[in-house]
């Protein structure tokens, strides 16, 4: 009886406890309180980079920084940041832009980049867009290729290609295509954001034309063709950072800065690789990027 | 209100259409499902019949068969995926064993639970060791054999959905897509139908249950009612360990 | 098997793995404990007042056949949870176990024999600490039992989470996964596995603790 009485004594004091600590796991409200900025990023290798370099060079800044990796797509990660469960995420400036302003029509770098200073919502801010770019990509088999498609305009004479790309492509781009190439394809299967499931896809033949990242070195690894872009379906991507205004002082603000002037895509590309190809740790590739950059 | 765009979701004919409609999604999802307890019963039921009619390697079958329940799902999925390549054939696997546990335990409680006299009995009255089985204890062990084909139906239903994660477009798809885009009408939508289906297949079974036990042990099989002394807690033990467990993932 | 090595062989690594583990640890078995709460209580409830056994046994019925996935994702609907917020694997689990519990726990209580309630009641035991002292120990090793898949479940099915962003060792998985590598998945499976035994030692050894006269006669309550 005793010993009854004394597991459930402790498991309630364990419950009391757990309670406790459960406010702290779930980060939510917390970063305001205790000035330490959540870094979140998306679920790719190169985002997830991306966010270890963000938190890297905030942390040399002075700053308390915690990284929440691999949340979603672009409509939860900004919703994250809206209910103040992150602070700062890598963003890519077209893809943002598209996404706060459907209506959008630019696409060079200077072009979106205003636009999308002008369009971030209250609350949200974007700060200086590094050179460093990684944009969606539709990419075919050599094979493909050499029976003549080599840009997104020779699609329109293929109805019957499947595409394969992340859930979230049809609602972005599936009208826009149709719109400036004309092109309609037979099916949009949805496989993953440029990952796995993408590439073995169209390796495998289940589609003819898969979407994927420049960055990503899937492509040149399976000798896939980029098809050529004139009309610049996609616009201009260059990585900059988004963050909730009252998330980061001055200093943070320079030391993203830093980071977005010293980034370029070779070695965005280069830091990609060292992670999906030779399997180095982000934490390290991050690391390395910021001692060479003396940031 | 998020059920309000489930439901909006849901009953919007433009999803009920097409190759991503939501009729070829559960066609897919209970196609795999389907393949998946065939497969796990022609090994598991064969084998849980001859550890549990011989009485070898019962305690080895118990144990092997705890530690493969706890097994990730998400784990086996992505690990097989990765090792075969793609395709449908890993997805397979994993859900064949996955769902090969709650079959073999079933199975094998099914003919422990057989009443020793009844099987005393049989062999009094002549019969081989192989009509003993056929006719003694199969018959006998069929309610907690088909415990364990509904176990391993949910379980499956629940991991076929996470399969949807490499890319298999089964119910889980929805769900998965919803999420990405924060479109939570399909993404509730999507956990609503595999829920359903759940249930549905559940009930389905349930019913098949009913219908396939023998009459005279309708009576005596399931543990029900309250206050039935020994023989009903030993039911209930051996429920909670090897029947009901594991049954989502 | 060298990727394992060097996968391993990073002292970062190392460190968010623990991390890992740890939330797994406490996304798994929080709920374990939590329901135990819920489980008595209801059970109880059932136990005493038949026509709501029914009801409740039939809706844990139904909510256990709803998989995890769907699970996960309809919680933050119901209850207007954030839709990354770690509670909701908490809670979903928190709702399977008790779903698994409640019936055995009923079932136990109900099992008691009726003159063994009656000598506590003739020794003066009020029926709280009748039921805290004499029924619900003698009930230990029905909810034990099921303790023990449940805590096996749960464990398995935290990963899950990882496909929408609370998955304790998951995370390995859909990390390995995206980068075609091998050796962050095989670490998950077995950390997985491992923390499934050590936790249900660790039920074994706590059930035998707790009723010494199992171990003394091998005669079940």
């Amino acid at each position: 009886m005793k010993r009854s009485l004394a597991v459930v004594v402790a498991a309630a004091a364990l419950l009391v406890s757990a309670c406790g600590s459960a406010e702290n796991l779930s980060g939510s409200d917390q970063q305001a309180a205790s000035g330490e900025v959540v870094v979140g990023s998306a679920d790719f290798t190169e985002n997830k980079i991306l966010a270890e370099v963000y938190a890297g060079a905030l942390k040399a800044a002075g700053l308390k920084t915690t990284v929440k990796s691999g949340i979603g797509a672009r409509e939860l990660v900004v919703k994250a940041l809206q209910d103040k469960s992150l602070g700062v995420v890598p963003e890519y400036t077209g893809n943002l832009l598209n996404y706060f302003d459907k209506t959008n029509a630019t696409t060079t770098s200077e072009d979106v980049y205003t636009a999308l200073k002008s369009k971030t919502p209250s609350g949200l801010s974007v700060l200086d867009k590094s050179a460093a770019e990684d944009k969606d990509v539709l990419v075919v088999t050599k094979a493909t290729a050499d029976a003549g498609v080599k840009s997104v305009a020779d699609l329109a004479s293929k109805p019957d290609f499947v595409l394969g790309a992340a859930g979230e492509w049809a609602q972005r781009w599936e009208a826009k295509i149709n719109e400036v190439y004309g092109v309609k394809f037979k099916e949009i299967k949805t496989t993953d954001a440029g990952g796995p499931v993408t590439v073995d896809a169209l390796k495998g033949g289940t589609v003819q034309v898969a979407n994927l990242y420049t960055t990503s070195a899937d492509i040149k690894a399976n000798g896939f063709v980029e098809l050529a872009d004139p009309k610049n379906l996609y616009p201009a991507q260059n990585v900059v950072p988004l963050f909730r205004s009252d998330a980061l002082d001055d200093k943070g603000k320079a030391a993203l800065n830093k980071v977005s002037a010293a980034l370029t895509t070779e070695k965005l590309a280069e830091l990609v690789k060292r992670v999906d190809v030779d399997k180095e740790t982000i934490a390290n590739v991050a690391a390395d990027f910021l001692s060479k950059e003396k940031i | 209100m998020i059920f309000a765009d489930a439901f909006a979701w849901l009953v919007d004919p433009a999803n009920w259409s097409g190759s991503k409609g939501i009729p070829v999604r559960i066609g897919v999802h209970l196609l795999y499902c389907l393949g998946a307890v065939l497969g796990a019963s022609a090994i598991a039921v064969p084998l849980g019949l001859f550890v549990g009619h011989t009485g070898r390697g019962g305690t080895f079958l118990v144990g092997g068969g705890n530690a493969l329940r706890a097994l990730p799902t998400l784990g086996l999925v992505t690990f097989l995926y990765l090792i075969a390549g793609g395709g449908t054939g890993p997805v397979l696997i994993a859900l064949i064993v996955l769902a090969v546990p709650p079959i073999l335990a079933g199975t094998y409680a099914g003919i422990q639970d057989v009443d020793r006299g009844v099987v005393d009995a049989a062999r009094g009255m002549g019969m081989t060791s192989g009509q003993v089985l056929w006719r003694v204890e199969l018959p006998n062990a069929l309610p907690l054999l088909i415990g364990g084909l509904r176990n391993a139906t949910l379980q499956v239903v629940a991991t076929a959905s996470v399969a949807a994660y490499v890319g298999i477009e089964t119910l889980g798809r929805p769900l998965l897509d919803g999420l990405r885009v924060l479109d939570y009408g399909q993404f509730v939508g999507g956990a609503v139908l595999i829920a359903l289906v759940a249930v549905a297949l559940d009930l389905l079974l349930a019913g098949g249950q009913k219908a396939i036990v023998p009459r005279g042990l309708r009576l005596t099989g399931q543990p029900t009612g309250p206050k039935k002394g020994k023989r009903s807690q030993k039911l209930v033990a051996t429920a909670a360990q090897p029947d009901s467990g594991g049954s989502t993932a | 098997m060298g990727d394992l090595g060097k996968y391993l062989s990073d002292a970062g690594t190392r460190g968010a793995i623990w991390r890992m583990l740890l939330e797994h640890v406490y996304l798994s078995l929080l709920p374990l404990v939590i329901s135990v709460f819920l489980a008595v209580v209801l059970g109880w409830v059932c136990h005493r007042y038949g026509w709501f056994r029914g009801a409740l046994l039939g809706t844990a019925n139904i909510v256990y056949t709803v998989p995890s996935l769907a699970l996960f994702a309809i919680i933050p609907a119901v209850i207007g949870t954030q839709v990354l917020d770690i509670n909701n694997v908490v809670i979903a689990l928190t709702v399977y176990t008790t779903a698994l519990l409640t019936r055995p726990v009923s079932d136990a209580l109900d099992a008691v024999p009726a003159h063994i309630t009656a000598a506590a009641t003739a020794m003066g035991f009020r029926p709280l600490r009748r039921f805290l002292t004499v029924e619900l120990p003698l009930a230990v090793p029905v909810l034990f039992a099921g303790l023990r898949v449940g805590s096996v479940s749960n464990i398995s099915l935290v990963s899950v989470g990882a496909l929408i962003g609370t998955g304790g060792l998951g995370v390995l998985f859909t990390d390995g996964f995206r980068s075609r590598y091998l050796a962050p998945i095989i670490v998950g499976i077995v950390l997985t596995l491992l923390l499934a035994l050590l936790v249900d030692g660790l039920l074994v050894a706590l059930r035998q603790w707790l009723t010494p006269w199992n171990n003394l006669q091998g005669v079940k309550p």
